[in-house]
């Protein structure tokens, strides 16, 4: 990796080495190879060795497997991208900006391949040595590589020369792909001819074809060999398609194209449906189990042998190659017939997928390698997502992000960076879709870029940061603007020698009054400007004064409650056991503010099933008095004194209680529960106490019981996929959103942890908690000894995270613009308050802005975010974000201060939120309908003019087609045969208020290879792309996407470090069922722990450890997370879609 | 028998009844011309420490229609084995059991001195018997604390094989579950929502089997669902458990701001109480115990709203129809004690506040189950805590003087209809052709539930002669009536204890004075009280005042001796010459005078005298004043203002309250503290004298009275000067002098214009 980085660190994009062409890719390439020998280059150049090394040993043995899921996806894309933008990318510079240094890095990218290359292979050698093949990797990779070209060539030789190739020299530039991408499209589409056009073949197919074939191999993966071979059948009928993409590609790229392309195609066509149901939670093992059976056996089924002479190595390479070549075919068939990606069909794909791994070792073999390259999109050629984080992370994690300056876009949400507050409030407080805003609303329809900002008021701060100060403006309150109600802060205009303010947000000149007056100096800073952290600061918090304050008297503290179904599932599976214990030691944990002795927040219990119990533990009992409510049709209290208490006071109580619970139920045989009546409950019982507070809902089952808010089931499939699925998000009953609307506004806060067996209507059961800015957890099929340890971190983490209450936030701007939408966890009663029964420190707010003016160059535009909540020690305060941007009056300013991360995170709320209206296929045309203007616009207004074949992408927002790629292929957009409908309610909750960091991770998981850490430092090894083609069969992979950590052994992992890791002899003895790793006293073992642990910290929920073997049935739920790579349930792949995108572009363009 | 007086007395020992005729009259004609009423006073379960229970089931007329119990009266044909029943003349055969009888060897119930006679019988497994506490939480912690402490001592005193349970309430209502350890455990409700029974037991889980909880008494019924252990428990069992549960009682916690009441659900905890034991032991003797505090202030039966600037009805707002909530409480209570009623148990009311607490609205609970009502001032007083100790006492066999889901069925002959009864009881509906048209009290039936009873209840029992004039009944004919009363007996047996009575008939054209002779005036004021004070429930004052006096004036001109408008010639016979001096205190009685009586005081007098014996109904009416002095040993004296002398002490019993009242110069000696000086011994032991006397009844009476120790002049003594006929007032005192007695300051006529009144209008030739 370190080579790599240090090219990117350069250029961008150039690292890579041939592989990548353009751009990044040189990352991935580099990951794979970490896995084998990277010891050299590191990442990127590593990479192109790395392939080919691993690629031969392992290809023989993963060969059917991995082909059979992940390559599809990733590979296909990859290769098809890759080559065409590295190579135009960098030539054209056409992005101009980014594209110099990319240009200057691909020369030294490619350069490095080549030794890398050698090494590479040799180390891998030794462990694979079964392959044999593995030596001759070189040539039987060009062997392979021209099989594979073959089969391109024979398709459709021209399409080589479509040149996909040529496409890629965008990416030097801004890493747009310019890549002629048009040349894959084309070439896809039918417009091969076009593609041709792209010469720049020759640059990288050299590079490329090394690259590419090498990497092939690694990914071919052993296993899959068989299946592969089979998928060859499948592939000739492709043909026609392939015919195309092949042609442009094989050259270059020849062989690890392929690879890709199959993937992809295959994957996307076939795309059965994602074998996993739930990629995030993956919380039903057992499914995924039948689930990865069928669609295994579906694949490997088809793939005859063809090639087995190949083995090793080709078939590695093969598989890569034909996978490049199936998607080729994919393409021409799949994109041709479907325009979306995301309903792309399935039924071709299986043939496809099969068809790639095999088909290209024949055919392919035969061509020349040279030409093959052109044809296909190289993988490594379109932009990488891990190069630019990495880029990022080099330029710009070294030094403090200081937030002085207007308009400054922050560094990558990946990057680890210091912030510096000096008037702006730091972009974990506010980050922005654009840092420059246009400054009329035509500009901003025509650019059709999102104007928004993702809010998280209340985000919890590096140690090494101060949070926001406290200020006190004494009885009059905080100083105000007379007219808009704007908070002093920076952007206020003191004049008139500091008697008067203009208000930086409406113009109106308010008095100073006497007791905050202050003079000027000499530019007309007021004297005391440092002093006050209103006018020197972009984040700070005001004191509220009593009229801040329902009914203008001061708040309770707030109140926690923790109601636990106590119904027979509860009870067996062991979980009310489990909470009672945890809640003994967790309550010394409640949040208290600053330096209080202990906190001021009170708690009560109540459990239920059929009925409410309530629990009485005041101090002054002997034991605990339970009080059974049993009239759940009108809920009450009924108790006062000793329900909400204090827990030092009431302690031995309590804890008697906790003790009794359990013992208490042990022999419950209800088994029916309510949950309306819960909420009210809590509800009531925060309005009897008259403060506002949290409930904890340890929930099981769908509430059947006779009671308000009574669910039945309505989960039903066959609505997927039709204009009536919206209804699946929808709630069942309006009774839960009047009762949140209730709850809100007592400043009740829902958070709701859910175990259910079986479904029970998450999308209504959720409302209340989604309302009131609560949280949702989910542990399906709950299994005290594999989930204990999640659930309980997970409670710990909530119950001690600082949290707000009673919460109303309101965005003010600029006049010329105007908040105008709200995405997130909470209700509004009006269109301009966001009211919040409680606000954590997790929970984001985004929102989006609207012309309603102009705006002008000179004063920019200002937002000021303002939070009055009630504190954990029952304190109400103000909590006041600023921020300024600037405003353009050219376009290509607005294209330059992107934010591609956030545009995601806006999207993706958008767009879940868009299911609850309309049709699903409609939001996944409307998401993509509106990127695809996006980068029109920028192609038609400010890239340097180019054949229309190119596909230019803004530097800013070249990632823009591979996260929006996820972001239609997650499960609520697309969901796969196994993906339940709770599934997807839950994650579009969870996904709508997420921060810029969670949806990154979450719809981009972060790769890593394990065998390449270094146990010596605290660095982690480059990630990795998500695509099954960059696994080594002899590497073990750690892959986490907030809500998941997979670790992945591959089946020739050497026997050391599964010793080492699992504690097992052999691959063999790894039991899939741990939900830890064991706890070895060896350097890797403490290593790969620590990273994990760090990974949990950094993540606002407790991720579940999932170990995937390699060609287990697991791996169906893996691949589902390989992104890159075409998805079972039809999702596109990397390749396929960029594809898809330049062919939409291209028509906005005409 | 000598006279009437021993023959009634007798009667009365024997068979717990007293007629107000002992001769009837032979035709409904000539009944109806006798004014009073051909009616009884029943006391079905009268104390008999002579009558060792028959083990066996009585014999029963075989028509359906009678089923009269064998008797004394019966004729026997010894050698053919037949009885003939003696209501009905039907002739039946002895069962096989009786086969040896003959005239020597005669079974106990066809012995003439057991025309009262109990057996015991076995029908299904006893059932223990079941107190259910509800128990008010909005009180003064200090009547709390007491509250808590009578209920902890209660329980020693309860059978231990008793069944007990808990619900307190204040603004919410909670059921508690007993036998829990480690954690106390209540189902709760909200006061404010009337349930249906249904609902209820569904919420108490009460209406499918639950887990089944170790309880598992062996003694119980297989139709107890063993579900309702959870609240209700052997005493054995769980007082330790309840002793602490009743420790921690707290008071209700619920705020209650200034200028409000606190929020009290009785309505609703009552309404639970019912539903709990109606789906759990339906037709079992079961006590509902009511404890409480203030008047019900929110939810169905709420009697006066929380805000303590609007006050509890009075007389005055219902005779002016303002009390809102008054008919809608009344309606909530009245479905519920008919509830009770239905299933057998009984509803006791012990209300302790200064002010109402809503008696008038809940009074129907205790009257038509046969609970107790109790009232007082305080749960932190000897009233109180020592009325309800004497709740549990006990008899001469140690048996509880309770009993409980008793059915009483009257059979008469032909002669004779039954108009009604009145008393704690709710009928049955039992038509039968013994079953009069006219109705008086509880009529239209044969047979009354009464669902509780004791020793002393009493019930009025009212005929009606319907033999027409031209049937005159052969010489020597005789009346009967038979009163079968079955009931659960507090050692859990079943008992049935049948009275047979027969009168003489007589005409009344030829052979008036027999019937005058036999008239049991005593009787007679008691019963035609009772229908004056049933009256009162539904009538107002006045009218009912005006309907006794034209009782009285009819009686008179039939009964006494007098020349047409000559008051002065007006004479009446002995066994009528107290009549009109009962009458006279009856009027004047808190029974139908509510002037100085809140509506609760009122409810609470008439429930009482609803159910005493003659002789505490007659002291009710006309309170007993005696007298200490040196002069001789105590004395009963009249009540009258003239009693009243400075060197008396006087004891007035009113049932309801028991006054000591010194007269002045004794109250004078008393200050002076002669009882101290050893030399006045005497004076200490006539001080001391009546506080013997007093605590004498005290011993005895339920509910515990007023005790009042108060001397001339002293604030108290207006119990006695509201009581004596007031023959001196400030009216007219000049003009008796002043000798002796001392001046009532009231405007009501003294018993002598009473009686100048009645004579002059008894003997007026107009009306």
């Amino acid at each position: 990796m370190s080579v790599n980085q240090q090219a990117h660190t350069g250029l961008p994009y150039g690292q890579p080495q041939p592989g990548y062409q353009g751009y990044q890719q040189s990352g991935y390439g580099g990951q794979q190879m970490p896995g084998v020998h990277h010891s050299q280059y590191g990442a990127y150049n590593g990479p192109l060795p790395g392939y080919q090394q691993p690629a031969p040993p392992q290809g023989t043995l993963r060969a059917p497997p991995t082909s059979g899921a992940p390559l599809p996806t990733s590979g296909a894309p990859v290769p098809a991208g890759q080559p065409v933008y590295s190579q135009f990318g960098q030539g054209d510079v056409q992005n101009g900006i980014a594209t110099s240094a990319v240009q200057m890095q691909r020369p030294s990218a490619s350069q490095p391949f080549i030794p890398g290359t050698a090494p590479t292979p040799v180390s891998q050698p030794a462990t694979f040595q079964q392959y044999g093949p593995p030596p001759t990797s070189a040539q039987q990779l060009t062997n392979h590589m021209a099989g594979m070209q073959i089969g391109s060539s024979t398709s459709a030789p021209p399409p080589a020369g479509l040149g996909y190739g040529p496409p890629t020299s965008v990416p030097p530039a801004s890493g747009s792909f310019t890549a002629t991408g048009s040349g894959l499209y084309t070439s896809y589409s039918s417009s091969q001819g076009p593609p041709p056009v792209t010469m720049t073949h020759g640059l990288p197919p050299t590079s490329l074809s090394q690259g590419l074939s090498l990497a092939q191999p690694a990914f071919s993966g052993p296993p899959l060999s068989a299946q592969r071979l089979p998928q060859a059948p499948g592939f000739v009928p492709p043909p026609c398609s392939t015919g195309i993409g092949p042609s442009s590609y094989p050259p270059t790229t020849g062989a690890p194209r392929p690879s890709t392309m199959q993937g992809s195609q295959l994957p996307g066509q076939a795309l059965t449906g994602l074998p996993t149901s739930q990629p995030n939670h993956v919380s039903s093992p057992p499914p995924h189990p039948s689930m990865s059976g069928p669609a295994m056996t579906g694949l490997q089924g088809p793939p005859p042998p063809t090639h087995p002479s190949q083995s090793g190595y080709q078939m590695q390479q093969n598989g890569s190659f034909g996978q490049v070549r199936g998607p080729q075919p994919n393409y021409g068939g799949a994109y041709p017939g479907t325009p979306n990606y995301g309903s792309q069909p399935a039924p071709p794909p299986p043939p496809k997928r099969l068809d790639p791994d095999s088909i290209p070792s024949p055919q392919l073999s035969e061509l020349p390698p040279q030409q093959k390259p052109r044809h296909r999109i190289d993988p490594d050629a379109i932009p990488s997502p891990i190069q630019v984080i990495e880029d990022d992370r080099n330029n710009r994690g070294s030094e403090p992000f200081i937030t002085g300056v207007r308009g400054q876009v922050p560094p990558l949400v990946t990057t680890n960076f210091l912030v510096k507050d000096q008037g702006n409030a730091s972009p974990r407080y506010i980050r922005c879709t654009s840092y420059n805003i246009p400054c009329t609303s035509d500009m901003a329809k025509q650019s059709q870029v999102p104007l928004a900002a993702v809010i998280k008021p209340l985000a919890t701060l590096p140690t090494d940061e101060a949070p926001p100060y406290l200020v006190d403006h004494g009885e009059p309150g905080p100083i105000r603007c007379n007219r808009c109600k704007a908070y002093m802060c920076p952007f206020m205009q003191f004049i008139e020698g500091g008697r008067r303010f203009q208000c930086c947000f409406c113009s109106c000149v308010t008095e100073v009054p006497p007791h905050y007056f202050q003079h000027l100096d000499h530019t007309g800073k007021r004297v005391d400007f440092y002093d006050r952290p209103e006018l020197s600061l972009g984040s700070y918090e005001f004191l509220a004064t009593v009229s801040y304050c329902k009914n203008n008297k001061f708040p309770n503290p707030p109140a926690f409650i923790f109601m636990i179904d106590v119904s027979y599932n509860a009870v067996k599976s062991g979980l009310v056991r489990l909470i009672c214990e945890e809640l003994k030691s967790l309550l010394d944990y409640l949040p208290r503010e600053g330096n209080m002795e202990e906190s001021a927040i009170r708690v009560g219990f109540v459990t239920y099933n059929k009925v409410l119990h309530f629990y009485n533990v005041k101090s002054s009992l002997a034991q605990p008095q339970m009080m059974v409510v049993s009239d759940v049709a009108d809920m009450f209290v009924p108790l006062l004194d000793g329900f909400l208490v204090n827990v030092n006071e009431s302690r031995t109580v309590i804890v008697s209680l906790l003790d009794q619970i359990p013992e208490m139920f042990a022999d419950t045989r209800e088994t029916e529960t309510v949950f309306a009546p819960v909420i009210q409950a809590g509800m009531e019982a925060l309005k009897a106490a008259e403060c506002a507070g949290k409930l904890f809902i340890f929930h099981t089952s769908l509430p059947i019981a006779e009671a308000p808010g009574k669910l039945k089931n309505r989960d039903d499939r066959k609505l997927i996929n039709t204009d009536k699925e919206k209804t699946l998000f929808q709630p069942q009953t309006s009774f839960y959103s009047n009762l949140a609307k209730d709850c809100v506004a007592q400043g009740c806060c829902v958070d709701l942890f859910l175990f259910p067996n079986q479904y029970l209507d998450v999308a209504t059961l959720g409302v209340v908690p989604y309302q009131t800015g609560g949280t949702i957890y989910k542990y399906a099929y709950f299994q005290l000894e594999t989930d204990q340890e999640r659930f309980l971190n997970d409670l710990r983490k909530d119950v001690q995270k600082e949290v707000g209450f009673d919460a109303v936030m309101r965005v003010r701007t600029s006049t010329g613009i105007r908040a105008t939408d709200f995405f997130g966890a909470f209700y509004m009663s009006n269109t301009t308050d966001v009211e919040l029964a409680g606000l954590d420190c997790d929970k984001t707010i985004t929102v989006e802005f609207r012309h309603d003016d102009k705006l002008s160059e000179d004063s920019g535009a200002l937002l000021q975010c303002a939070l009055l909540y009630t504190n954990c020690a029952g304190q109400r305060r103000l909590r006041i974000h600023n921020l300024s941007l600037n405003c353009c009056t050219q376009l290509a300013d607005l294209y330059r201060n992107c934010e591609t991360d956030t545009l995601i995170n806006f999207l993706a709320k958008f767009a879940y939120r868009g299911v609850l209206n309309n049709p699903v296929k409609t939001v996944r045309d409307t998401l993509i309908n509106q990127c695809a203007q996006i980068l029109a616009c920028y192609r038609k207004n400010c890239a340097s003019p180019s054949s229309a074949g190119q596909l230019i992408l803004p530097e800013c927002m070249k990632l823009l087609p591979v996260y929006l790629n996820c972001v239609l292929k997650s499960d609520v957009l697309q969901p796969g045969a196994e993906v339940t409908t709770d599934d997807r309610a839950y994650i579009r909750q969870l996904v709508s208020s997420m921060d810029v960091a969670e949806t990154n991770v979450f719809f981009y998981p972060r790769l890593l290879p394990l065998t390449k850490v270094d146990v010596d430092s605290d660095t982690l090894p480059a990630a990795i792309r998500n695509s099954e083609e960059r696994l080594s069969k002899g590497d073990m992979y750690l892959l986490e996407n907030g809500l998941n950590i997979f670790v992945w052994v591959g089946v020739n992992v050497q026997q050391g470090l599964i010793q080492n890791l699992f504690g097992v002899s052999s691959f063999n003895h790894i039991s899939s069922t741990l939900s830890t790793l064991p706890v070895l006293e060896n350097p890797f073992s403490k290593r790969v722990r620590s990273i994990i642990d760090m990974f949990q910290a950094q993540r606002s929920r407790y991720m579940k450890l999932i170990i995937v073997k390699q060609e287990d049935k697991l791996e169906m739920l893996f691949k589902h997370f390989l992104v890159e790579d075409k998805s079972m349930s039809g999702g596109a792949s990397y390749v396929d879609f960029l594809c898809h995108m330049h062919k939409e572009i291209r028509q906005l363009l005409s | 028998m000598a006279t009437y007086l021993e023959f009634i007395q007798q009667n009365e020992e024997r068979d717990g009844v007293r007629f107000s005729w002992n001769v009837w009259p032979s035709s409904r004609l000539e009944a109806t011309r006798m004014v009073v009423p051909l009616a009884c006073l029943l006391t079905p379960l009268k104390e008999r420490l002579d009558l060792p229970p028959v083990q066996y089931e009585p014999v029963l007329c075989s028509r359906q229609t009678c089923k009269a119990v064998l008797n004394p009266l019966c004729q026997v044909d010894y050698r053919a084995k037949l009885w003939a029943c003696n209501f009905c003349f039907q002739r039946n055969q002895f069962p096989p059991a009786y086969a040896g009888i003959s005239e020597v060897n005669q079974p106990a119930e066809l012995m003439p001195q057991f025309s009262t006679i109990e057996y015991i019988v076995q029908r299904g497994s006893p059932t223990p018997l079941i107190f259910l506490y509800v128990v008010d939480t909005c009180l003064e912690e200090e009547d709390l604390q007491a509250l808590k402490e009578s209920l902890q001592m209660s329980l020693s005193l309860l059978p231990p094989e008793a069944l007990v349970g808990l619900i307190t309430f204040g603004r919410m209502v909670q059921v508690h579950e007993l036998s829990c350890e480690g954690i106390s455990k209540s189902y709760v409700f909200r006061g404010t929502k009337d349930l249906t029974a249904k609902q209820i037991q569904d919420m108490l889980g009460l209406t499918r089997p639950v887990v089944p909880v170790q309880q598992g008494r062996p003694l119980q019924p297989q139709e107890q669902p063993p579900i309702s252990s959870r609240f209700l428990q052997p005493v054995h069992k769980i007082d330790m458990n309840l002793t602490d549960l009743l420790g921690e009682l707290q008071r209700d916690p619920w705020p209650v701001t200034q200028g409000k009441r606190p929020l009290r659900s009785t309505g609703v905890a009552l309404s639970i109480a019912v539903g709990l034991l109606e789906g759990t032991f339906p037709n079992t003797g079961a006590r509902i115990m009511l404890f409480t505090g203030g008047p019900p202030t929110q939810g169905p039966g709420m009697v006066v709203g929380d805000e303590l600037k609007t006050p509890i009805r009075s007389w005055h707002d219902i005779e002016k129809d303002n009390a809102r909530f008054m008919k809608k409480a009344t309606k909530h209570y009245e479905i519920l004690a008919n509830r009770t009623a239905a299933n057998g148990h009984c509803i006791d009311i012990y209300a302790c506040a200064l002010d109402q607490t809503g008696l008038l609205e809940m009074k129907c609970c205790a009257n038509l189950t046969g609970g107790h009502m109790v009232m007082g001032d305080s749960f932190n007083t000897s009233l109180f805590k020592q009325t309800f100790q004497r709740v549990f006492s006990k008899d001469f066999n140690g048996e509880f003087r309770m009993a409980f889901g008793a059915t009483l069925e009257v059979k008469t002959s032909r002669e004779l209809k039954i108009s009604g009864a009145i008393g704690p009881c709710v009928s049955l509906n039992a038509k039968g052709p013994c079953v009069s048209e006219n109705e008086l009290g509880i009529g239209g039936t044969c047979q009354w539930k009464i669902c509780s009873l004791d020793p002393s209840s009493t019930l009025a029992i009212y005929f009606e002669v319907v033999n027409q004039h031209n049937a005159p009944i052969p010489q020597g004919g005789r009346g009967a009536a038979q009163f079968v009363t079955q009931y659960q007996h507090s050692s859990t047996q079943r008992r049935i204890r049948v009275t047979t009575i027969a009168r003489n008939w007589a005409d009344a054209q030829s052979q008036l004075q027999h019937i005058e002779a036999a008239f049991d005036q005593e009787a007679a004021a008691v019963l035609m009280a009772r229908l004056g004070v049933y009256r009162a429930e539904s009538e107002e004052g006045p009218d009912v005042l005006r309907w006794l006096d034209r009782q009285l004036i009819r009686l008179c001109q039939k009964f006494g001796q007098y020349n047409k408008d000559d008051p002065n010639s007006f004479r009446l016979s002995d066994s009528f010459s107290l009549y009109p001096q009962f009458m006279f205190h009856l009027r004047r009685s808190p029974f139908l005078q509510v002037f100085n009586n809140s509506p609760d005081e009122s409810s609470y007098y008439r429930h009482h005298f609803a159910r005493q014996d003659l002789t505490q109904s007659l002291i009710m009416i006309q309170p007993i004043l005696y007298s200490y002095s040196f002069s001789g040993p105590p004395e009963p004296v009249l009540l009258d203002s003239s009693s009243i002398l400075a060197d008396r002490i006087l004891l007035m019993d009113t049932f309801f309250q028991i006054v000591i009242y010194l007269g002045e110069t004794i109250a004078q000696w008393q200050k002076a503290g002669y009882q101290d000086m050893p030399e006045y011994e005497n004076f200490k032991h006539l001080l001391q004298a009546p506080l013997d006397d007093a605590q004498e009844i005290l011993q005895t009476r339920f509910p515990m009275p007023r005790y009042i120790n108060t001397e001339h002049g002293g604030s108290q003594a207006r119990f006695l000067l509201s009581k004596v006929n007031p023959s001196q007032t400030h009216n007219n005192l000049y003009a008796w002098g002043q000798e002796s007695g001392s001046p009532i300051l009231t405007d009501d006529v003294s018993l002598q214009v009473f009686m100048d009144h009645l004579k002059k209008l008894a003997v007026s030739s107009a009306s």
